[in-house]
C-alpha cells in the first residue's frame, strides 16, 4: 500500500486488509521483533516502579478532570500563551487546520517545513495538502523519514516504522540519499540521516510541529522525543507552528510530573525519554521568534459528548496497546486504513469518522483485556469496543434497512428454536443435512467447512468450522441408558 | 502574506466560538476557574512524590542511570572541577568549546578555547568540538538533567547543535524523584526548559538504541560534591 494515504474514507475494511497483511511474512516478523523489543523494555522498567498503580490512577483522573473542564483549560491556555508571545488559533475540522497551517507557512516565507514527527498531522494529511501548495515538508524523526523516502506510510503512533527492517531501511536511503555505499549497520544508517537532515535544520526557516501536552495553567507547550531532531525543529526556525488536538491540554504544570513518568515507561520502556522540550510563547533571542498555535477539534468534541466513548480522549499516544494486542502484533498498523491503528485506532478512528467510516474496526479485537492493562491513563479500549460495536450495529439497523436486518430476525427464529427441544432437535437434524455439500475432509477424514453462505460467512471468513458430528450428546447418553453401559 | 495571516484568523474566530459551544453542550454546561481549581484540589495523588533515599544513594542512582544510557560521570571536588574538565576534554580530543554567558570562570581550564555564545548562528554553533554547561535540577531515577535558560546554561540551540556535551551537575541540585524537581521547577515554569537523559538516541531501526542522531552524541557529566 506504498505511497496510498491511510484514509479510512478510502481504506478496506479491516478483515481484507488483514488478510493481505498476514501474507507479508518479512512485515509480520518485523513487528513481532519490535513489539516483543518493546513489551519486554516496558515490563522492566514499570516493574521499577512501586508506585505505577497510584501514578496510573492519577493520570486517568487528571485526564478525566481536564475533559470535564476543557473548555475552561483551552481559554486559559490561549490567554497565557497569547500573553507569552505566540499566537493561537482554532480549527473546526481537518479541512480547517490544513487552511490555517498553509497560510501560516505562506507568512512566513518559507516554501520549505522541517517537520517533527506529529500523529496530529498525520491525522488531517498536512503533507499533502502542503505540497499542493507549493511547500515541501521534510520529516525529521528517523522513522518518519524512512516513510517519506520509502512512500510508505505510518503504521504504529511511536515508532512508526517498525514494520521496515535494516536491510530494507538501507536499501530505501541508498535510492533516496543516492548513498551506493551506505553500510548496514543501524549506526550507518543514523549517520546517513544525521548527515542528510543536518543541512536542512541549518538552513529552513519554518517549523511544524505537534504537541505532546499544552499545559494551560502557563500556556507553555510539552513535547517528548528522543533524537534531537525535535530540538532542532522548534529551536532553529525563525517560525514555529505547532498543531495539537484540543485534547492535548493539562491543567497545570505540576500534572507534567505524572504524565512523564507514565509516557516514557509505557512508550519506549525508557525510564525517560532522551529529550522533552518545555516553551511558552515566544523567548527574545531563544528560538522561533514567531509561534503560533492551532487548536483543533476534528470530531473530537463529538467524542466529549458521547458517555461512554469520552474516555478515549484521554489517551496519551504512548502505544502500549498496540505493542501488546494479539491482533496488532499479527496484521501490523496498515491493515486498521489509518494512521492511529491498534485497539486506541480500532476505538480512536471510527470516532474521529464519527462512525461514518471505519466501521468494521471495532470488530477487529479479540476483547482479550491486554490493552486495558497496559494502558498507562486506564482506558477502557475493552468496553468502548462494545460500546462501539453496539452502535455500528444500531446504525446499520435503523431507518429503512432495519426492516430488512436479517441478523435481527435470524436472532428471534434462534430463540424460538432454543425454547422447544423439539424443534433443537428438528433444527440440529436439519443443520446435518445442510452441511453435507460443504463439507470437505481432511487427511484424517475429519471434516471441514470452510465457506458458509450469506450472513453466516462472516464466521468462516476468519476460520475453518469443523462439521458437526454425526450424533449428537443427547442422542449418545439415550442409547447409552438403553443399552445399559 | 497579509492575506495568508487574514484567511488564518477569519477560519480561527468562528471556529473559537464553535468549539467552545459544542465543548459546553458536550459537558452540558461551561466550567469556571473556580469549579475547575475546587475539583482539582480533589485529584487522586498517591504516587511517591518525596525522596526516600539517603542523599549519598541518590547520587549513586543517579550515576548508574546516567550510565545506563552512555553517559560518562565522574565525581568530584569543588575545588578540582578545572582539572578534570582539562582530563576530559583531553581524553575526548575536544579543543574549541562555546560556552554560555555566566558560566563560572574558575571551572574553565588553561590550554582549551572557550568561547561564548552571543547570540551565534547554527552554523557557527556546528563549527564548535561542544559545548559545556551547567545545569538546574538533575532527577536521580530517571537519570535525567534538566537545562533552562539561565547564566551558565544559555539558550537552547546553544546545547543541541555541537556533537560533544559536557554538562557540571552540582550534588546540591541532584532530587530523587521526577515530582520534587517539578516542584522545584515550577517558579521558574516559563523559561525555555530542556529535559535530557543522555546523549541523542534513537530505537528507530530494529529496534537497537543507537546514540547520536541530531543532538549531541557523547555527553560527560561532572557531579560536582
Amino acid at each position: 500500500m506504498s505511497g496510498v494515504a491511510l484514509d479510512p474514507k478510502t481504506a478496506p475494511v479491516f478483515p481484507m486488509a488483514a488478510r493481505t497483511a498476514l501474507a507479508d511474512t518479512q512485515m509480520r516478523k518485523n513487528v513481532r521483533h519490535a513489539t516483543d523489543v518493546i513489551q519486554a523494555k516496558r515490563a522492566r522498567v514499570v516493574a521499577e516502579m512501586p508506585d505505577w498503580q497510584q501514578l496510573r490512577e492519577a493520570g486517568k483522573q487528571i485526564r478525566q478532570h481536564t475533559m470535564e473542564h476543557l473548555d475552561f483549560y483551552l481559554e486559559q491556555f490561549e490567554e497565557n500563551c497569547t500573553r507569552a508571545g505566540g499566537v493561537v488559533h482554532w480549527a473546526r475540522d481537518a479541512e480547517e487546520a490544513r487552511k490555517i497551517v498553509t497560510a501560516l507557512v505562506k507568512a512566513s516565507g518559507s516554501d520549505e517545513v522541517i517537520k517533527i514527527k506529529s500523529m496530529t498531522t498525520e491525522e488531517i494529511h498536512l503533507n499533502d495538502a502542503l505540497e499542493a501548495a507549493g511547500i515541501h515538508a521534510y520529516e525529521t524523526d528517523l522513522a518518519e523519514l524512512i516513510i517519506q523516502l520509502g512512500e510508505d506510510q505510518p503504521s504504529h503512533i511511536v515508532v512508526p516504522a517498525l514494520h521496515k527492517n535494516r536491510q530494507q531501511i538501507r536499501e530505501i536511503f541508498q535510492r533516496k540519499m543516492n548513498l551506493p555505499e551506505l553500510g548496514e549497520t543501524p549506526q550507518d544508517l543514523a549517520d546517513a540521516a544525521r548527515m542528510f537532515l543536518r543541512e536542512k535544520f541549518l538552513r529552513i526557516k519554518t517549523g511544524v510541529s505537534g504537541a505532546n501536552f499544552l499545559i494551560a495553567e502557563t500556556g507553555g507547550v510539552c513535547i517528548v522525543e528522543s533524537e534531537g531532531n525535535g530540538r532542532m525543529c522548534l529551536t532553529l526556525p525563525e517560525t514555529l507552528i505547532t498543531i495539537a488536538g484540543i485534547d492535548k491540554v493539562v491543567p497545570r504544570f505540576q500534572d507534567l510530573e505524572v504524565l512523564l513518568q507514565l509516557l516514557p515507561r509505557s512508550a519506549t520502556g525508557e525510564r525517560m525519554n532522551p529529550y522533552n522540550s518545555i516553551w511558552t510563547g515566544v523567548k527574545p533571542g531563544d528560538g522561533p521568534q514567531t509561534f503560533h498555535v492551532v487548536l483543533m477539534d476534528n470530531a473530537r468534541t463529538d467524542i466529549l459528548a458521547d458517555k461512554e466513548g469520552r474516555q478515549t480522549l484521554n489517551c496519551i499516544r504512548c502505544g502500549a496497546c498496540q505493542n501488546a494486542c494479539p491482533v496488532y502484533r499479527q496484521t501490523g498498523g496498515q491493515a486498521y486504513g489509518s494512521v492511529y491503528a491498534g485497539p486506541i485506532g480500532a476505538i480512536l478512528t471510527p470516532q474521529l469518522q464519527q462512525m461514518h467510516h471505519a466501521q468494521s474496526l471495532p470488530f477487529a479485537s479479540s476483547l482479550c483485556g491486554a490493552c486495558y492493562e497496559v494502558c498507562p491513563v486506564k482506558i477502557n479500549i475493552p468496553e468502548v469496543l462494545i460500546h462501539l460495536r453496539a452502535k455500528v450495529v444500531n446504525q446499520n439497523t435503523a431507518g429503512i434497512t432495519g426492516l430488512f436486518d436479517f441478523e435481527a430476525a435470524a436472532m428471534t427464529a434462534m430463540a424460538m428454536i432454543f425454547k422447544s427441544e423439539r424443534r433443537f432437535r428438528a433444527a440440529q437434524r436439519l443443520g446435518r443435512m445442510a452441511e453435507t455439500p460443504l463439507v470437505r475432509k481432511d487427511g484424517q477424514g475429519v471434516g471441514w467447512i470452510s465457506w458458509l453462505p450469506g450472513m453466516l460467512g462472516g464466521w468462516t471468513q476468519v476460520r475453518d468450522l469443523q462439521e458437526m458430528p454425526k450424533e449428537t450428546f443427547r442422542d449418545w447418553w439415550e442409547r447409552r441408558g438403553k443399552n445399559g453401559n | 502574506m497579509g492575506t495568508d495571516m487574514t484567511t488564518a484568523t477569519t477560519i480561527s474566530t468562528s471556529a473559537r466560538t464553535e468549539i467552545l459551544r459544542r465543548i459546553s453542550v458536550a459537558n452540558g454546561g461551561t466550567s469556571d476557574a473556580a469549579a475547575a481549581g475546587a475539583a482539582w484540589e480533589h485529584l487522586a495523588r498517591e504516587y511517591r512524590r518525596k525522596a526516600v533515599l539517603q542523599p549519598e544513594s541518590v547520587l549513586d542512582l543517579l550515576e548508574d542511570r546516567l550510565r545506563d544510557y552512555d553517559a560518562h560521570v565522574e565525581r568530584v571536588r569543588r575545588g578540582d572541577v578545572a582539572d578534570v574538565v582539562a582530563k576530559m576534554l583531553a581524553t575526548r580530543g575536544k579543543r574549541r568549546m562555546v560556552i554560555p554567558a555566566g558560566i563560572a570562570p574558575e571551572w574553565l581550564p588553561a590550554g582549551f578555547e572557550f568561547v561564548a555564545d552571543e547570540g551565534m548562528t547554527a552554523i557557527e554553533l556546528d563549527g564548535f568540538d561542544g559545548v559545556m554547561t551547567g545545569s538546574t535540577v538533575a532527577i536521580a531515577e530517571t537519570g535525567t538533567v534538566v537545562l533552562q535558560n539561565v547564566p551558565g546554561q544559555g539558550r537552547r540551540a546553544v546545547t543541541l547543535v555541537p556533537d560533544y556535551h559536557l554538562c557540571l551537575v552540582s550534588a546540591a541540585d541532584v532530587v530523587e524523584t521526577v515530582p520534587e524537581a517539578m516542584e522545584g521547577l515550577r517558579g521558574k515554569a516559563e523559561l525555555a526548559t530542556t529535559f535530557f537523559s543522555g546523549p541523542s538516541a534513537t530505537a528507530d531501526i530494529e529496534m537497537t538504541r543507537i546514540k547520536g542522531v541530531h543532538g549531541p552524541r557523547h555527553l560527560d557529566v561532572i557531579l560536582i560534591l
